[in-house]
């Protein structure tokens, strides 16, 4: 073992490998935590779709949970940078003369926040209903209208309630970006397969992003615990934690 | 954009049957192992050796933060010098990533499945431990036949459920350039320039084959959730 | 008019008939308590009166408004009538006296200074004042009941529906928000009360319905109800020897 391979430059350019793998770790940070936001968003709202008075969302929602949880993630991650750029010409026009990182980081984050809010849809699907109805029917009585009920009273303890099993999205999101490596973005993943590949120190490449995988699950664990415990309040206890 | 042609899927079916029976093959092995094991693991965790619960909790951990692909990378490059370890060869024997595939799945689902039995067990109750100690069993003849049997009715539609992940997750091999179902797809794909046709199918399949299964899970989990307790049910 | 009224309801869920032709008036300042056993309909009949479910026949008007005309603002109607839920339903992320603040500033408009100002003079009146910054799961089930009756009342409503409110609590606690529901009575507050506190009943309503399913089996004064056992229907007699028992 030679951990001060880390400190040789690359075969072409000045960059050490640990600078390749710092600059890996940040497109994972970047791109996790682009496809954070987007997946809070959509699942929130495809949740409260699923819960709603309207059939017809509903259903719609519960066809977008099925469609995002049913296709492996890696299916999911060349249908956005290889199938529909074909099915869409003038995106492909885009494709071909626009940075290739940028499609890339582009097509990753839609793609992992996408997928990623399928499972956050229904985590927000199963705090609502585990809130029962009489929380719904003391807000309507109260006169707020239907939107005010989820602002005001359903969301605010639902996220409470979830917030265990978001915590564990939060870290299958983060580990998930290694899947963009299939489609050439250059996250920690990549650059570790590029050192093993070129220096031959695989023991030492994957070590180190073991390490540095394990450190972010812990930061995002403890991050997602703190923000629990500043918005705890008596009597709304968070769920199990999950299994997956 | 060329127009879709279908017939190139209808040329390529025999080979991506091929790629399709090895992914369910992948995930049977990987999903009864892992449970094998998993459920191994889980005892270990309630053990009351501080040591050997600790191991357990820290294998289950590391597997549990690091990502998938990276696991799969780091078995295919550890199981030929694990086992020219065991063999004492001179050289790593070639394994391929078809085999070591088979490893790592078992390892990796292992920590999954611990988690779900472990939860499994606590399911059952400090009540039935202590009726059935009562009785005069002892520990082991409790876990057998009072704990676990309970335990297993509980958590199969999350064992199930975490086999559709797994069956999805066995995808990840292709990366190594091993034909799975999507491994075959790509390999097609790339051949024939028909991306657009392959990975459209491949979705379609995976998509039929998991929304059936888990709708599946789910009637059974209502049957069989009748005879719970109104109170807990909510 | 009547505050409220309603007109040969019926509702079904699916083919089940849950309320048959239902008929009755509640005047302003009346306190009407309705019986009858589970099942039959009664939680329905409430909060039909308030639009929280619907009903398929029949006509409801609260101070004349009509409540299954599609043209009528239901959450101006509801924000009307005060409800209290059997298991109180207070907003558990909120404190008591967010709580109470809540409609006030949403649907009514209120500023929070103004709402606060209200909210704590009905604190005040049910007897929790000192506990406004504390959250809902740090009170006892009384006190919990007691803010949602304070709650439903920061909305000034015209009239008061109560559903069962006292049948989550322990002996103790039952007493006190019966207190609370008397004292309302007595100031004239119209109130429809879903409850087997027949001692309640006795001291303070003026009339009893009773129900057996889906349909109004007895409406009569109250002295009537209790006192002269001959112009009760056997079902009501039997009913009542059983929750009298206890
Ligand atoms: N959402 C629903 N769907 C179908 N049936 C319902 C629903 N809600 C209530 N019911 C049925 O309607 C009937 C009347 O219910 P309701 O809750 O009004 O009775 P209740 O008189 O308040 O009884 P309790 O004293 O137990 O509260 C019951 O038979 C009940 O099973
Ligand atoms: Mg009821």
């Amino acid at each position: 073992m030679n951990w001060r391979i880390f400190l040789e430059t690359m075969p072409e350019g000045d960059a050490t490998w640990w600078q390749m793998l710092a600059s890996g770790l940040g497109w994972t940070l970047a791109c996790a935590a682009t496809a954070w936001i987007i997946a809070l968003a959509a699942g929130t709202s495809i949740g409260i779709a699923r819960t709603g008075t309207s059939r017809a969302a509903s259903r719609v929602a519960a066809t977008y949970v099925e469609l995002f949880r049913n296709i492996p993630l890696i299916i999911q991650f060349f249908l956005w940078y290889f199938v529909l750029p074909e099915l869409c010409p003038p995106l492909k026009r885009w494709v071909v003369q626009a940075d290739p990182a940028a499609v890339q980081f582009l097509a990753a984050t839609l793609c992992l926040g996408l997928f990623t809010s399928a499972r956050i849809a229904e985590q927000v699907r199963a705090g609502i209903e585990s809130l029962g109805r009489g929380q719904r029917q003391a807000a309507r009585a109260m006169g707020l209208n239907e939107a005010q009920c989820y602002r005001h009273v359903l969301l605010p303890v639902t996220f409470r309630v979830i917030m265990p099993p978001l915590t564990s999205e939060l870290m299958n999101l983060v580990k998930n970006t290694a899947v963009a490596y299939s489609i050439g973005l250059a996250e920690l993943f990549f650059r570790t397969r590029e050192m093993g590949e070129i220096t031959f120190r695989y023991f030492e490449a994957f070590a180190a992003a073991t390490l540095a995988y394990m450190v972010i699950a812990l930061a995002a664990n403890r991050a997602m615990r703190f923000i629990e415990r500043r918005i705890a309040v008596p009597g709304v206890a968070g769920t199990a934690r999950s299994a997956h | 954009m060329n127009d879709l042609d279908l017939d190139v899927i209808t040329r390529a079916l025999p080979w991506l049957a091929q790629g399709l029976q090895y992914t369910v093959q992948l995930t049977c092995v990987a999903a009864l192992g892992g449970t094998v094991l998993g459920t191994l693991l889980a005892l270990a965790r309630l053990s009351p050796r501080p040591i050997v619960a600790g191991l357990a909790a820290s294998y289950v951990n590391l597997m549990r933060s690091v990502p998938l692909l990276l696991v799969i990378f780091w078995f295919y490059f550890l199981v030929p010098l694990g086992l020219q370890w065991l063999t004492s060869a001179e050289n790593p024997p070639r394994v391929g990533a078809e085999r070591s595939a088979y490893v790592t799945f078992i390892l990796f689902e292992a920590a999954y499945f611990c988690e779900i039995v472990r939860a499994g067990i606590a399911s059952v109750g400090a009540g039935q431990q202590a009726a059935a100690r009562a009785l005069g069993l002892d520990q082991a003849q409790v876990l057998v036949h009072v704990i676990l049997p309970q335990a297993f009715r509980n958590m199969l539609p999350v064992l199930l459920t975490q086999a559709i992940i797994l069956f999805q997750d066995v995808s990840l091999v292709s990366l190594l350039n091993v034909t799975d179902f999507v491994g075959a797809a790509g390999k097609i794909a790339q051949r024939d320039g028909r991306v657009v046709e392959m990975y459209l199918f491949v979705a379609l399949v995976y998509l039929v084959l998991c929304s059936m299964t888990s709708a599946l899970v789910r009637r059974w989990q209502r049957t069989h959730s009748i005879g719970q307790h109104p109170e807990t049910a909510r | 008019m009547s505050m409220i009224s309603l007109e040969a309801v019926s509702k079904w869920y699916d083919s089940f008939k849950v309320l048959d032709a239902c008929t009755t008036a509640i005047e302003r300042g009346e306190v009407v308590v309705i019986c009858g056993p589970s099942g039959s309909g009664k939680s329905t009949l409430i909060k039909c009166i308030n639009a929280l479910e619907p009903f398929q026949q029949g006509t409801i008007l609260v101070d004349g408004i009509s409540v299954g005309d599609p043209q009528t603002n239901l959450a101006r109607l509801r924000a009307r009538v005060g409800m209290v839920f059997q298991h109180f339903e207070l907003f558990p992320h909120l404190s008591v006296l967010a709580n109470l603040n809540l409609a006030q500033v949403k649907v009514l408009g209120r500023t929070r200074d103004v709402a606060s100002e209200r909210s704590l003079a009905l604190l005040d009146r049910v007897g929790l004042r000192d506990q406004a910054a504390k959250f809902p799961a740090q009170l006892s089930g009384g006190q919990q009941q007691r803010v949602a009756i304070a709650r439903a009342l920061s909305m000034d409503p015209i009239a008061m529906l109560f559903d069962e409110p006292t049948s989550a609590l322990d002996p103790e606690m039952i007493v006190e928000v019966l207190d609370v529901m008397s004292t309302l009575a007595q100031e004239g507050m119209t109130m429809l009360c879903v409850t087997h506190e027949m001692g309640f009943a006795r001291r303070v309503a003026n009339r009893v319905i009773f129900m057996d399913h889906g349909t109004i089996v007895e409406d009569v004064a109250k002295d009537a109800f209790f006192d002269d056992p001959s112009a009760r229907t056997a079902r009501a007699q039997t009913f009542l020897s059983k929750i009298l028992q206890h």
